[in-house]
Order: structure tokens, then C-alpha cells, then sequence
């Protein structure tokens, strides 16, 4: 793979790295070219998405296809929340993911802590035994956690939903990665003083965590926002759909229905990626803490 | 649970098991702040790892171990409401799957999905890294921001963009091909188009995730060696061949893992887009599995497709990670 990549990538880079300082004019129209081309590529869907969600019925299934609405209306999304209930979706999908979100900052800190900064017995066996479980699929699990789920009664409730997020080996990871370039002398000072284990976690560890749990919160906020398979595994009753199972649902009733079924995925994506927007920096950091540092 | 690609991720998985430096520890007061031995400085351990380990091993360990043992018996619809129903049968589930042609079609698709999607998205995620991580590119940041935001979009609500804009009428993708005389193809209706085009789309969705990945390995590269490949008249073709690539192979390695784990779990794109067809080209192992297990409850059979699909991803590393010790 890595040859062919080279042979591919050999003539952006000439327009690239290469160029000497000041920069050759033509490369230097060609790089910003293929990053603006690019840049469009990467947009286009969404543009559409949001201009086609504000078209007059029918607008977006003309031919030649149109770029901006005639009119704008915003009738569907008006649709959206009288007649199709998308305002229940959204409040279960928001109940889900920020319970799953605040769950999986205690419980994976408490653990990537204790995996980085307490000494027992079996430690470092059972992290080596759990990040085996990385490479595990997790649809293998879902057939049996199903039957598990019905048997606890948790089927078609919020619970069943929430429960296999509250707690993950990649949250694990990444607290423990990142706790144990954090000397531990700050730790064994507050044990001097005489602080607790829990009081020492709550009140030294957690403040230094900081940066890193909030890449947590952010990256399990959106995963589970944006979460498909298991919901629409574990809810049936479309008064617990999550913002996607519902959109699922939808398009097999509506898909005539170009301008709503847009309006529905602009409602959908726009709360993910205006968290994106606005976090960035704390969710980026952690993308790349995860792989690059090791 | 992770949606297809990346959700349930992609962490750290070269977390090397670093030995903490011996630092001379004073003794513990055990729990709350009283006075305690050695014995409670481990049960402080087990305290704050056992929501974590209740909760994997209930929801995820034990499931996947129940899952085996799924797979070897005959649980169905009726087994679902008295599970004095399921009987074991062995190896026959395993068996019927290799017997059942739609079995081997959705192992092909999966793979194709996975061995021409995986390699165009990483091809796709290095070239962005190398565009935005440019030396005298401006406006960086803003480049790498529209370039990753696609991965942060719900997949549901995309896949649904993306089956209007494959429109073979009213779609723009065919309008823009025709302006280049292109002639219209039914994207989605056609089993020859229908996975390629769901191809692009993951391509769409996911490079910028991988594109992180790599701008942050270009980071790393010391300037000094890119100095030493000029002063030694390398141009910029062969600095690319020679050093990049080179100080890369960790990250390409990554990359390439975790693409490949994400991209096999293929599920909803087809889902939403073409339900599994035309003509079933679309349908993956875990699509098949869903429809087997949810739709029609042969559980028992589903279980034996989802630890294929494991066995399927486990080997792909192995061999992934064992070219990669050969190319050095």
C-alpha cells in the first residue's frame, strides 16, 4: 500500500514541501487550488443539505438541480416539529448522549487513574488483558447484550441505550495515556498531608485530567449523538427514537420528500457540529494523543 | 457502541506499557484520610476500577464470550421467548454458512468495501495532510477544520444527503458529470455502481480522521533530516520516498489498522442508502448479521456471522502488521 500511496501523493508534495521559500508562483496557485477544490468537496454535501432544506416543496427535485432556493421557507422544519415530533428526538438523543457523556468521564478517569498512578496487584496484566478487547468488534457483542437487555427489562428504554456507553476500554486508554505523563510527585504529596485515596483522585488528579476529559466528554458526546446500530437495535417504540433511528424511520415514509428529510438531517448534524465547531481544539488534541504520542 | 466507522475508536492503540519510575512512596493513609496498610493502597486500586470493570465485563466481556457459545446453538424466535428452546448443535451454524451463497456475497462486498475503501480513504487522508500540512500554506487551520468537519456529521443524516445528491435524475453528482459529457448513471440501482458509490461517500466522511492522524506524524519528522536529503541534492519526490515515508510507517501503520477494523463493521451506509441491494451488492457481513439476528431472531446463526466477521478482522491485522515488520 505505502508505495502506491508514494507514487499518488509525489506530485502534490512537489507543489508542497518542496517549494522553495517565497515559493514558486505556479505551485504556489496549484497547492491553493487543490486545497480550496478540496476544501469545496469536503462542503458541498452539507451547503446542499442546508440550501435544499429551505427550498419550497419540490424545489429540490427539479431539473437542472438548484443550488440556492427560489424562495426560502422554512415550512419542513416547521413540518419537522408540529407534525413528525422531531422535537422528542431530539431531547432523547440530547438525554442519551449527555448522560453517556457524563458516566464515561467518572467511570473511564477513575479507571485510566488507577491504571496510570495506583500500584496493586495484576495491574499492568489486566490493562495488557483489556486492550485485547480493542480489537473486538463490537457488533459480536450485540446479539447476546440484546437477550441480556430483555431480560433486565431494558429493551425500548433509555437505560438500554445508555448502559454499554458508560463505560469504554478507548476512554481507559486515553485517561491513562495521558495521566501518566503527569508526575506523580503532586500525588505523594497530598499523601503526606494526610489526604484519602478519593480525595486525592477528586481534588489532585481530576484538575490535572482536565484537558484530557474534556476530549473525553466531547469525543463520547459526539459518537453517541451520532450512535446508529444499537439504538436501533434496543428502541422499537418511536417514542425513544434517537435523532438517527428516527431519520432512518423517516426516509422510508418520506423520501419524496427531499426538503423535509434535508431540514430533518440539518437538525440532526447541526448541534454535532457546532460542539465541533466551537471545541475543536480539545477534541483534535485528543485525536492525535491517542496515536501519535505512544 | 460505535456507528460504523471510527466512533467506538481508534485510540491509543501503541500504548507502549510504560513501568512507572520507581519513586520513593511514603506510606499510604488508606482510603478516606485514615491510617491504613499496604493492603488498602491496593484496594484503593480495585475501588476505582470497578465501575469500569462491572460495566465492561457485564455489557461487553461477557456478551462477546456468550456470543460463542450463541453461535453453536439454534436459538431462534422461539428460543427468544423460552430459551428452554435453543438447543446446541455444534459446528452446523458455521456449517450453513459456508454453504449459503449469500454468506460469500456478503464476505465479497465487505472486502471490497474494505480493500479498495480503505486504501482510497488513506490515500485521500495523506494527500489532505500533506496539502494543509504544506510550509507555506496559510489559513492551516481552517483548512484541517472543513476538512475533518465531514467526520463529526452524524452518518445517518449524511448517508441520506449523499443518497439525493446520487439521484440519477435529479442528483448534482450526474449533473456535474454531465457537464463533462458524461452520461447518467443510476448510481444506487445499478450493482455494479452501488458499492463504489458507497466507497465514496466513506471516503468523504472519513479521511479527515486519518488526515489528523498524519499531520501530526509530519509534525514529528525532524526538518533536519528534510535538510540533509537537500544538501545531499534529493528532490522533493525522492524526500518524499526517502524520509517521509520512511518516519511515516508508524503512523501508516495506525492508519491502516484502524481503518481496516472501522471499515469492515460495515453497516450503515448500506442501511440507509440501498438497503443491502441492488441485487444484495450492497449488503455487508454485519448488515447480513443485523437482518439474520433482529429481523428474522436466528440468532444462533448471527452469532456465527458475527464471530466470522471477528475472525475475518483479527487475521487482517495480523497480516498488516507482520508486512509491516517485513518492510523494515
Amino acid at each position: 500500500m505505502t508505495s502506491t500511496l508514494g507514487q499518488a501523493q509525489g506530485g502534490l508534495l512537489r507543489a508542497g514541501r518542496a517549494a522553495p521559500p517565497g515559493g514558486r508562483p505556479a505551485a504556489m496557485v496549484l497547492l491553493y487550488a487543490t486545497l480550496v477544490l478540496g476544501a469545496l468537496l469536503a462542503l458541498l454535501p452539507m451547503l446542499w443539505m442546508l440550501s435544499a432544506s429551505l427550498m419550497p416543496t419540490g424545489e429540490a427535485n427539479s431539473y437542472p438541480p438548484r443550488l440556492v432556493p427560489s424562495r426560502v421557507t422554512l415550512e419542513h422544519y416547521r413540518d419537522l416539529f408540529t407534525r413528525l415530533n422531531l422535537g422528542r428526538y431530539l431531547v432523547n438523543s440530547a438525554i442519551v448522549a449527555l448522560v453517556v457523556t457524563a458516566s464515561s468521564v467518572l467511570v473511564n478517569s477513575m479507571a485510566g487513574y488507577a491504571f496510570s498512578k495506583l500500584r496493586f496487584r495484576g495491574r499492568d496484566r489486566l490493562f495488557r488483558l483489556m486492550s485485547v478487547g480493542l480489537v473486538v468488534p463490537v457488533q459480536v457483542a450485540m446479539l447476546p447484550l440484546f437477550l441480556l437487555m430483555k431480560s433486565l427489562g431494558l429493551i425500548n428504554t433509555y437505560w438500554g441505550v445508555i448502559i454499554p456507553g458508560m463505560a469504554s476500554i478507548f476512554g481507559i486508554f486515553l485517561v491513562r495515556q495521558y495521566a501518566l505523563s503527569f508526575p506523580s510527585e503532586l500525588l505523594d504529596a497530598a499523601r503526606i498531608d494526610g489526604a484519602g485515596e478519593f480525595r486525592i483522585y477528586w481534588s489532585v488528579a481530576m484538575p490535572a485530567l482536565r484537558p484530557i476529559l474534556a476530549t473525553l466528554a466531547i469525543w463520547t458526546f459526539l459518537s453517541t449523538w451520532n450512535d446508529f446500530m444499537w439504538p436501533l437495535i434496543v428502541l422499537s417504540d418511536e417514542r425513544r427514537f434517537t435523532l438517527p433511528v428516527a431519520l432512518a424511520s423517516l426516509v422510508g415514509e418520506h423520501v419524496q420528500d427531499t426538503e423535509l428529510m434535508m431540514a430533518g438531517s440539518v437538525l440532526t448534524v447541526m448541534p454535532v457540529l457546532l460542539v465541533f465547531l466551537f471545541l475543536q481544539r480539545y477534541y483534535i488534541a485528543g485525536i492525535t494523543a491517542g496515536s501519535v504520542k505512544g | 457502541m460505535g456507528s460504523v466507522i471510527g466512533a467506538e475508536p481508534a485510540g491509543s492503540g501503541q500504548a507502549a506499557p510504560v513501568a512507572a519510575p520507581p519513586v520513593a512512596v511514603p506510606p499510604r493513609r488508606g482510603f478516606w484520610g485514615a491510617r491504613g496498610g499496604a493492603s488498602e493502597a491496593g484496594a484503593a486500586g480495585w475501588f476505582f476500577l470497578a465501575p469500569a470493570l462491572l460495566l465492561i465485563g457485564t455489557f461487553f466481556v461477557l456478551p462477546v464470550a456468550a456470543a460463542l457459545v450463541l453461535s453453536l446453538t439454534d436459538f431462534d424466535i422461539y428460543a427468544v421467548g423460552d430459551l428452554g428452546n435453543a438447543r446446541f448443535v455444534g459446528l452446523r451454524n458455521y456449517a450453513r454458512l459456508l454453504q449459503t451463497p449469500i454468506f460469500w456475497q456478503a464476505l465479497r462486498n465487505t472486502f471490497y468495501f474494505a480493500l479498495v475503501g480503505g486504501p482510497l480513504s488513506i490515500a485521500a487522508s495523506l494527500g489532505a495532510a500533506l496539502l494543509v500540512n504544506a510550509r507555506l500554506v496559510r489559513f492551516k487551520g481552517f483548512f484541517r477544520t472543513v476538512y475533518f468537519a465531514p467526520f463529526v456529521t452524524t452518518l445517518v443524516a449524511v448517508a441520506i444527503v449523499w443518497r439525493y445528491l446520487y439521484h440519477p435524475r435529479y442528483g448534482l453528482l450526474n449533473y456535474g458529470l454531465g457537464a463533462l459529457g458524461i452520461a447518467p448513471i443510476d448510481w444506487l440501482g445499478d450493482p455494479r455502481w452501488a458499492m463504489p458509490a458507497i466507497i465514496v461517500m466513506a471516503v468523504w466522511k472519513n479521511f479527515g480522521y486519518n488526515m489528523l492522524i498524519f499531520i501530526a506524524g509530519l509534525q514529528s519528522i525532524p526538518e533536519e533530516l528534510y535538510e540533509a536529503a537537500r544538501i545531499d541534492g534529493a528532490g522533493a519526490l525522492k524526500q518524499f520516498r526517502h524520509v517521509t515515508l520512511p518516519m511515516l510507517a508508524p503512523t501508516t501503520l495506525f492508519v491502516g489498522v484502524i481503518t481496516m477494523i472501522g471499515f469492515f463493521q460495515l453497516f450503515s451506509e448500506p442501511y440507509v442508502m440501498t438497503q443491502g441491494g441492488p441485487l444484495r451488492a450492497t449488503t455487508s457481513v454485519v448488515l447480513l448479521m443485523y437482518e439474520e439476528g433482529f429481523r428474522w431472531w436466528r440468532m444462533g446463526y448471527a452469532a456465527a456471522l458475527a464471530f466470522v466477521l471477528f475472525i475475518v478482522i483479527l487475521i487482517a491485522t495480523l497480516v498488516q502488521l507482520r508486512l509491516q515488520k517485513e518492510e523494515r
